[in-house]
């Protein structure tokens, strides 16, 4: 539960649920923007953790 | 037609105790406005991510602005976003924050975060007792 990715997922959970339930009205509204969010920063999440591999940190 | 909830607030509703209520417990302030779910969501969401971050032995950043290192500081105002919880952790003992755990900056992003979170969340009340939303 505590490696990167795990906290990542986690971390995306709470922003996505809130932000969700700040810009939508309607639960299945919310759902569905909250379930959009959540899908972004894990992708985002993952893309730059893959375009930062090659730099020599 | 089905009443929305915007038409439920009362316009007699005083949005500066709305503001002070949001912010010192998360989701009141939207509760106090009859937003039932939202505030529900905001409680349950903020006050476990500001407990995940102390569980992972994030720091709760001191008060009290010191120039030479001014993101403390900034870190200290946006912890005290969540309100009460915030104090209570402090009373309670927790947030000391253990600097050599491997999920120290991990802790302090989820509290940080949490208290950011919780000042938009004061916002968004202010806006739903002026009648803006």
């Amino acid at each position: 539960m505590t490696s990167h990715l795990g906290l990542m997922a986690l971390f995306s959970v709470f922003v996505s649920v809130v932000f969700a339930s700040l810009m939508r009205d309607e639960p299945h509204d919310q759902l569905w923007f909250g379930a959009k969010l959540f899908a972004g920063f894990i992708a985002a999440g993952v893309l730059i953790g893959w375009l930062l591999y090659p730099l020599p940190l | 037609m089905r009443a929305t909830a915007a038409d439920q607030v009362d316009p007699a509703t005083n949005k500066y105790l709305v503001a002070a209520i949001a912010w010192a417990i998360p989701g009141a302030g939207h509760l106090l406005l009859r937003r039932r779910q939202k505030g529900v969501t905001f409680l349950i969401a903020l006050t476990l991510m500001f407990a995940t971050g102390l569980w992972l032995e994030g720091r709760i950043f001191p008060l009290g602005f010191d120039l030479s290192q001014p993101l403390v500081g900034l870190a200290a105002i946006a912890d005290l976003g969540i309100g009460i919880p915030y104090f209570i952790a402090k009373f309670m003992g927790h947030g000391a924050g253990r600097v050599v755990a491997i999920t120290y900056e991990y802790g302090n992003a989820f509290a940080i975060v949490a208290g950011l979170l919780n000042m938009l969340v004061v916002l968004d009340a202010w806006d739903v007792a002026e009648g803006r939303k």
